[in-house]
């Protein structure tokens, strides 16, 4: 069983984002990265199912800067058995054209299950899962909750939606996104953390995948801004009564929400 | 140019973020033809609906191993029909089995995909996708750099259209052989152990955080969103507490939603949490903390203990609503 988990590094949930002067990315300097937090459920599942089965191997693939190597060295230092990095030159690539690396590079490594997050807080598009699966032509389920194994060639994987939960079963090899819910991801120990320092990370360039990612680019950004911000509110005096009776009168006539 | 839309019906009943789609689409088509894909099994009549909306055309897939949701031949079906029509834009509603879908098409017919629009403009003749970044701390734009291009539009952000009931759509059945080879199957859908409302596509959303101080105080929520027919939303602590389950929890790590109204209980307002919610139309922020973050995105705040405050409105809504 080959587990291949594809992990993104983003800036920190608290991270102060500016735009550039061309409006055209953002500025990297001072930004703490992390890894998008949905992939962490992605690694510790692909933990849990090693610790499951005897014979799962796990891996973990970022296409990235190279600032990225910490990344996957977290990952290592979780129990991730092999790391590969995909250098990300200086061109901006897209989803579509990403996932396509990512699925050549997974092709290469070999997989029988492949997991990622929910989305990508940096880009927050939710796709790239479900664009590797398409390009690999194997099933998809987004946002799992429970991965439950049946036999060496079938899952089960629940997800919620709108309040109810869905049950798939699909045939491996397959691609799962993963979300809150399906684990509680653990902490790495300080021995996986000395053992991590020492271990190798290695490297697929894109050129060496038979790819040109210039001619795979389908969406281009064409500019940044700051959302407009919402105006000041007012806070409502008077005693408790009084502001709630203003509050209702208020979405009554004006908003003309309730 | 022609586009083609998704309806995605739940219930027996079409979504509104379905209708949303539709009239998104009428807007950009100006003059070319909308048409509306059903898949499904014993679709009810939902032309007269799907009419009303503007579209020109609607195909309908109906099969009994359609019933219930298959993201494989779900989207099987759609690159054929797209390979086939040639629309330059394809719209589904951006839920999760419309982002399963548009992925899995776009990436088959090696097209651009802008999941999560929250907006579309036409500039210098092309589209333009609106798109929040980075948890809506930035909005990017986009551009296709294909000729058909595809995207999920979030929900609760498109107006609907004027319902013009004297449009009559083509009717199309198209013929389906279903796979007996499927490499997915849904094998069962668990109902909730209670019936709520569900948060995502909620008109208004009753939210509570930590200032709850227990599960059993999300009862005064209840009854407020029962006067209201809202769903109850929570913060990441009220979920991690074990108040609430995780599904309806609002922000970065939970849902983005964006009702027309979205009162918040006892909320601090982290920006993990603003991001699930900001671009709610209205928002109504209870705290007992001044200066607490969520007055800052507030419409309207009342300062004081929500023990009080949320009873106090229920009863107000009460008055007004009952009669
Ligand atoms: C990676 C990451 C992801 C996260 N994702 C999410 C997410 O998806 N959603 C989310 O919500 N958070 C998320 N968080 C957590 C977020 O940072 C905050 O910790 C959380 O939102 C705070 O929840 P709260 O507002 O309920 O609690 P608190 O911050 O403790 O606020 C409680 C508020 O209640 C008020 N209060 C107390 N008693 C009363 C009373 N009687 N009457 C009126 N007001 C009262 C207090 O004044 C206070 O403002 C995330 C954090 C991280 C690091
Ligand atoms: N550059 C990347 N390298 C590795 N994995 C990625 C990359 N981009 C996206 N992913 C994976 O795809 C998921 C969804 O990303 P997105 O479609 O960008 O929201 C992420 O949670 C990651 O698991």
């Amino acid at each position: 069983m080959k587990i291949v988990v594809c992990i993104k590094q983003v800036p920190d949930t608290e991270a102060y984002i500016k735009i550039n002067s061309q409006k055209t990315s953002i500025e990297e300097s001072g930004i703490k990265y992390i890894i998008n937090p949905y992939d962490e459920f992605a690694l510790e599942e692909a933990l849990r199912i090693k610790e499951k089965l005897n014979n799962a191997e796990t891996a973990v693939i970022t296409l990235g800067a190279p600032r990225t190597q910490e990344a996957l060295r977290s990952a290592l230092a979780l129990g991730i058995e092999k790391a590969v990095l995909i250098p990300q030159e200086d061109f901006i690539l897209d989803n579509f054209s990403s996932a396509f690396i990512l699925a050549k590079t997974v092709e290469r490594l070999g997989y029988d299950l492949i997991l990622c997050g929910k989305q990508a807080i940096d880009d927050d598009m939710a796709q790239t899962g479900g664009i590797i699966a398409s390009l690999l032509n194997i099933p998809f389920v987004s946002l799992a909750t429970k991965i439950e194994f049946i036999d060496n060639s079938q899952i089960k994987v629940h997800r919620e939606i709108e309040g109810f939960t869905e049950v798939f079963k699909i045939k491996l090899p397959a691609v799962i996104s993963a979300q809150k819910g399906l684990n509680e991801p653990r902490y790495a120990s300080l021995m996986g953390i000395m053992q991590a320092k020492k271990k190798i990370i290695s490297e697929i360039k894109i050129q060496d995948l038979g790819i040109n990612p210039e001619n795979l680019i389908k969406t281009k950004l064409t500019r940044l801004e700051y959302p407009s911000p919402r105006s000041q509110g007012k806070i409502l005096d008077g005693d408790l009564k009084e502001a709630a009776q203003k509050l209702v009168k208020f979405l009554r006539e004006e908003a003309k929400i309730i | 140019m022609d586009i083609l839309t998704l309806g995605e019906i739940k219930n027996q009943k079409l979504t509104r973020a379905s209708l949303e789609v539709l009239s998104e689409a009428k807007r950009l088509a100006n003059g070319k033809k909308v048409i509306n894909v059903l898949i499904g099994n014993n679709l009810k009549d939902f032309s007269a609906l799907i009419s009303s909306y503007g579209a020109s055309e609607i195909l309908l897939i109906e099969d009994p191993s359609l019933g219930e949701f298959n993201s494989q031949s779900y989207s099987e079906i759609l690159v054929n029909i797209i390979k086939e029509k040639k629309p330059a834009l394809f719209l589904l509603p951006a839920n999760i089995h419309g982002k399963e879908i548009a992925a899995l098409v776009s990436a088959k017919l090696e097209i651009s995909l802008i999941s999560d629009c929250t907006d579309l403009k036409i500039k210098d003749n092309l589209l333009e996708y609106i798109h929040p970044i980075y948890s809506g701390k930035v909005i990017a734009a986009y551009q296709s750099l294909t000729s058909f291009q595809a995207a999920a539009l979030r929900p609760n952000i498109f107006p609907l259209i004027e319902e013009n009931p004297n449009n009559q759509a083509q009717i199309i059945h198209l013929s389906f052989i279903p796979q007996d080879n499927l490499k997915i199957k849904l094998l069962e859908v668990l109902k909730p152990k209670e019936e709520t409302l569900e948060i995502s596509e909620a008109r208004i959303i009753v939210s509570g955080g930590r200032g709850l101080k227990e599960a059993e105080n999300f009862k005064l929520l209840e009854e407020l969103a029962e006067v209201l027919g809202a769903a109850v939303g929570a913060s990441r602590l009220a979920v991690d507490a074990g108040w609430r389950d995780h599904q309806y929890q609002v922000g970065q790590t939970g849902k983005v939603v964006s009702p027309d109204l979205y009162i918040a209980c006892g909320i601090s307002g982290a920006i993990q949490h603003l991001v699930g919610m900001s671009s709610s139309k209205c928002i109504i922020a209870i705290n007992k903390d001044p200066e607490a973050n969520i007055f800052k995105v507030a419409n309207y705040g009342i300062v004081g203990d929500l023990f009080e405050v949320v009873p106090l409105l229920t009863e107000e809504f009460k008055k007004i609503l009952t009669n």
